[in-house]
């Protein structure tokens, strides 16, 4: 079976030590989490963890039951790329005097749709945001001219098709 | 249970134990546990708290009586040392789906994450080996997440919770008010059996041709014995059992043909790759069942009735799941069930019966060379226990032995360690089963290797005058070990030879009734007599040294690739 890029979508109970729990279940089967987000979600007092794996359907069906499976967990849904709009965030630091000296880089900020997010006597900070395709090529374009921090976001999903949590919260209500 | 108190955490955690119908409760103190026996003896009169001489003791000891009981089993301990010598239990609650409650101290709030004195992180290294845990750091928690622990521990597949109470949360008031839990939002215990599935299951059934049922220890689970038995009957179909489903159904019953897996019986697992229609009722397809997966029931359609529907294709590709609680599901099915019989198929199995007796059993239970069987022994407890025992057995071939011919006639009898294999198992849960069914026979069957695992529960056993038969197969080995490096490793006995002390001795230090028997002659009396004394009796029988369990499915073979010898 091909591995495939796939985003786990686990909406849950805010509570401490469900990212242990969820994080120990890839670290059984031997699966690296290439990218991990967790934030609050569309429902008040529901968390979304979005994490991204590389590995076969079968794996991740058998980590979808495994965590869906947990207490705490209210839905589990996995997508892969096609199905999805998701994102990540970038920041770079780059020195000041480049922005100056290196008329490039205005070019490049501009061309890559990329935003200044600050600008001060030593350094100013680029923002961009997009697929990690376009955040690796910005970043190849800077890195020649030195980049002294960068931070990439984990990925952040929303799905073409409807997740019904509401629904199902409802239902688990009542 | 209106009744407004105003107590500290320590005696609101008895409340709740009493509320959930606790009596009985195994352990060991420590610094961060204190304020707690402070109250279980102010308590002993209604909760009777059993000293074991190591927590992973308490852990088995909750474990044999729950799994005897039906009912939670609960362990405490203290912090650190003390919550770490839980997790082998854990784990195999677990994997067994055993429903267990283990509450541990731990230092107070304001000294989480200092290193303080016996503190660890017992949230973080139980995680894995726990259906749910908890740490309480507020006395004002305790009632709800008691209640929380108990409705998760018994509910759906059930499981081992632990919760940690730091000292703080012991020693502080709350009013206390208890309210048993019935729901949690985000947790859904027991799925219903779609119509759709329900049907097409009968359907498939309707028209087997040569169906096969493999059952496990959902059917204990969900209590669904009688509707199991009758949905055996009414089908006709044969059905075998993995070791955790044993005693579900009698073993003299006709349809029972017998034992699945690794040291299973040869026709349950040659014929598993015959059938036509497979039906797994409450089993997870464990890899000692299957053999090699990429060869297993290839033929036939597999019909999976199972509570968690995580187990649904995880291992085995269904053609039907029916998802549910045994005992419902099995009711649901039942009636469109058409009342059949299928005695060519069933005859199947008899022709590898009789090969498996004359290739194994028969030398296994009447051996004419002079060194004393494992299988006679077991053949001779059967006779002397009229096969009602309750039969706690540790891990090893005296456990495989142990299922392979001990002879039930009652469920909830074979108490054994699964899915984990915990050598050391035996006698502190055997110690549980005796006090979850004090009227039973309880006999713990060990091997002379697991057996010093955790032999200092004799002390247990001494203290409480536990009636518990302990019957050590000593083949002065560890021998299913020694077997695999017999048959694959070309006899290279790597540690696997013990020198061990004078078990009898060690008995009788301990004031236990203790006897030794290496003489076929002598066999009989001896069982006979260890079966009649009253109180804790220990046998030692000193077994062939190296005999093989057989029949045999080597490490990544088919289960039709098992071996006679």
């Amino acid at each position: 079976m091909e591995n495939a890029w796939y985003t786990i979508s686990v909406y849950s109970e805010n509570n401490v030590g469900l990212l242990n729990r969820i994080s120990g279940i890839f670290l059984k089967r031997h699966i690296n989490i290439e990218s991990l987000n967790v934030s609050k979600s569309e429902i008040d007092n529901v968390s979304k963890f979005t994490i991204v794996v590389f590995t076969t359907s079968k794996w991740v069906q058998n980590i979808i039951g495994q965590i869906e499976k947990q207490i705490e967990v209210i839905k589990v849904f996995s997508h892969t790329d096609e199905e999805t709009i998701y994102q990540e965030s970038a920041l770079f630091k780059v020195a000041s005097n480049l922005l100056f000296d290196e008329r490039q880089i205005q070019n490049i900020i501009k061309d890559s749709n990329a935003q200044i997010v600050t600008v001060s006597r030593e350094f100013f900070v680029i923002s961009k945001s997009g697929r990690r395709s376009e955040v690796d090529a910005l970043y190849e374009e800077l890195k020649p001219f030195g980049i002294m921090q960068f931070v990439r976001s984990g990925r952040i999903a929303v799905s073409k098709s409807e997740m019904q949590i509401s629904s199902l919260l409802h239902n688990f209500q009542s | 249970m209106e009744k407004q108190l105003h107590i500290s955490g320590a005696e609101a955690i008895i409340h709740c134990l009493l509320a959930e119908g606790v009596d009985l409760i195994y352990g060991y103190p420590g610094g961060a546990i204190m304020p707690v026996y402070d109250e279980l003896y102010k308590f002993q009169d209604r909760l009777t708290h059993i000293l074991t001489r190591h927590e992973q003791g308490a852990t088995h000891a909750a474990q044999g009586y729950a799994r005897v009981s039906g009912k939670v089993g609960v362990a405490i301990a203290t912090s650190g040392p003390g919550a770490t010598n839980l997790v082998t239990g854990l784990a195999d609650a677990q994997i067994d789906s055993t429903p267990m409650i283990c509450i541990t101290g731990q230092v107070g709030r304001h000294l989480l994450g200092t290193d303080a004195f016996q503190e660890t992180d017992i949230i973080g290294i139980s995680t894995p080996v726990t259906k749910w845990n908890y740490q309480i750091t507020k006395a004002s928690e305790i009632p709800e997440v008691l209640a929380k622990a108990f409705y998760i521990a018994k509910s759906g597949r059930p499981g081992p919770v632990l919760i940690d109470i730091t000292k703080n949360a012991q020693f502080d008031m709350l009013d206390f008010h208890y309210q048993p839990c019935h729901h949690i939002r985000s947790y859904k215990p027991v799925p219903t059996a779609s119509e759709s599935s329900l049907k097409a299951a009968a359907q498939l059934i309707n028209t087997a041709k040569k169906p096969f049922i493999v059952f496990g220890q959902g059917v204990i689970l969900s209590e669904a014995e009688t509707i199991f038995k009758a949905f055996v009957e009414k089908t006709g179909i044969p059905a075998a059992w993995t070791i955790l489903g044993l005693s579900a159904l009698e073993t003299e019953h006709p349809l029972n043909v017998g034992m699945v897996g690794m040291h299973g019986n040869y026709g349950p697992n040659m014929l598993t790759n015959e059938c036509d229609v497979l039906i797994a009722v409450g089993m997870r397809f464990d890899d000692r069942v299957t053999g090699n997966l990429a060869t297993y029931a290839k033929q036939a359609k597999v019909i999976h009735l199972d509570i968690d529907p995580a187990e649904i294709d995880k291992n085995v590709k269904t053609t039907v799941a029916v998802l549910g609680d045994a005992k419902a599901s099995l009711s649901a099915l039942l009636p469109l069930l058409e009342a059949r019989t299928h005695t060519s198929w069933l005859s199947e199995f008899k022709v590898y019966d009789r090969q498996e007796y004359e290739a194994v059993i028969e030398g296994d239970l009447y051996p004419t060379k002079p060194g004393l069987t494992m299988g006679e022994v077991i053949k001779i407890l059967n006779q002397k226990t009229a096969n009602k025992a309750v039969i706690v057995t540790d891990v090893g071939q005296h456990q495989m032995i142990a299922c392979r011919y001990a002879k039930f006639t009652q469920t909830k009898s074979n108490i054994t360690s699964g899915g984990l294999g915990t050598m050391g198992f035996a006698l502190p849960a055997a110690i549980g089963a005796k006090m979850g069914a004090p009227e039973r026979e309880v006999v713990a069957i060990i091997g002379d290797g697991g057996y010093q695992m955790t032999i200092q529960e004799l002390g247990t056993i001494f203290q409480n005058n536990t009636a518990v038969k302990i019957l050590v197969l000593n083949n002065g080995h560890l021998g299913m070990v020694r077997q695999w490096q017999e048959l694959f490793f070309e006899s290279r006995y790597a540690s696997t030879i013990m020198s061990n002390p004078d078990f009898v001795r060690i008995a009788a230090a301990y004031d236990i009734e203790a006897a030794r028997v290496s003489e076929r002659s002598t066999l009989d009396a001896a069982i006979e007599e260890m079966i009649a004394h009253k109180g804790p009796y220990f046998l030692e029988v000193c077994v062939e040294n190296e005999h093989n369990v057989f029949p045999m499915i080597p490490t990544g073979a088919s289960v039709s690739e098992i071996r006679l010898k």
